[in-house]
């Protein structure tokens, strides 16, 4: 099944959880923010919401800035 | 002599306000914000690279004496911004924006309506919320009738480093206030920051002008210093400006006088 995960086609064997991708792709969950389909999920519902085919994905963090002309979402 | 800065709940000792870009490395970064004394950071939102393990910004900073101010800059509409600053939330867990939203790519300036109108937005959803606008008193007061936490008027644009372009609306702004005002962007060099805390201003943000000196720990001491030297100017109180010479010494007495002159 295929996601959009940070903007491009993304393959996962069937349907996950958030903590199950994020365990996945290596990412400590305490660093970032996951949004499915342009809402927030909160970290505390991470291993409770799944993540089905067609899904839009975006796992953001806290990166240097004070100035803007960084890639955006 | 205790003269805190208070914005919304948080109380601070320091009036400088930093960002965390552009650095040549985090180790410069940490160094400068503890040569700083600042007691907040500016961060940014971004998509995590999946292709390499990136370190962690966090890494470099003490949250334990710094407080985190995500923003949402290179948001040009009012979706985006409060998109990003939602997110912010759930990845700092505080409710602290700093609000950008960018009207136009060469010069940054801000989209004041659609700032307003990220404002509302976001002040209904319990954000504290920090707008980076114009030195425009109108847009200020708008932001402020709107629930901002403070304004952050720019000095001059962004990155530009030209410092304070006009000091009477800054005046202005400050005089009508009811929450802290920021001075926000367009510092160049350390008497750039004296001379806008000492308009009245109760706060700089900067990044580049730190961030891009030559040596940016060694700026980083020179704008706290500026930053406290403006604060005290403006509290002790600066004499007026005349046209003319008063003479400091007495005019009385000198030898070359007559006696009896008065």
């Amino acid at each position: 099944m295929l996601i959009q995960l940070n903007g491009e086609p993304h393959a996962l064997p069937g349907p996950v959880t958030i903590q199950e991708l994020l365990d996945s792709l290596g990412i400590d969950a305490r660093t970032v923010a996951v949004e499915v389909n342009r809402v927030v999920v909160g970290r505390a519902t991470y291993s409770q919401t799944t993540i089905g085919v067609d899904d839009e994905v975006e796992i953001v963090a806290f990166v240097g800035g004070g100035a803007p002309g960084c890639a955006k979402l | 002599m205790s003269d805190p800065l208070i914005i919304a709940d948080r109380t601070f000792t320091s009036r400088l306000v930093v960002g965390t870009g552009k650095y040549p490395s985090h180790a410069v970064m940490k160094a400068a914000h503890e040569a700083s004394g600042t007691e907040m950071v500016t961060v940014a939102v971004r998509r995590v690279d999946l292709t390499k393990r990136a370190e962690s910004l966090l890494a470099w900073i003490d949250t334990t004496t710094i407080a985190l101010l995500p923003n949402t800059a290179a948001c040009y509409t009012a979706d985006e911004a409060i998109r990003t600053a939602r997110l912010a939330r759930e990845a700092g867990l505080s409710n602290w924006i700093k609000l950008e939203v960018i009207g136009d790519q060469r010069t940054l300036f801000p989209d004041n309506e659609a700032l307003l109108e990220a404002t509302r937005v976001l002040v209904s959803e319990g954000f504290v919320v920090l707008p980076y606008t114009n030195d425009d008193p109108v847009a200020c007061r708008k932001l402020q009738d709107a629930g901002a936490a403070a304004v952050m008027p720019l000095g001059a644009p962004i990155g530009s480093g030209l410092g304070i372009q006009n000091p009477n609306n800054l005046l202005i702004i400050k005089e009508q206030a009811r929450v802290p005002v920021i001075v926000d962007a367009g510092v160049g060099t350390a008497s750039d920051a004296a001379i806008a805390m000492e308009l009245g201003v109760d706060g700089v943000l900067m990044n580049t002008a730190i961030a891009g000196a030559g040596d940016p720990v060694a700026m980083a001491t020179a704008m706290r210093h500026a930053v406290i030297a403006g604060r005290l100017a403006f509290r002790a109180g600066r004499i007026e400006r005349r046209r003319y010479a008063t003479a400091s010494s007495p005019v009385e007495g000198l030898v070359t006088g007559r006696a009896g002159r008065s």
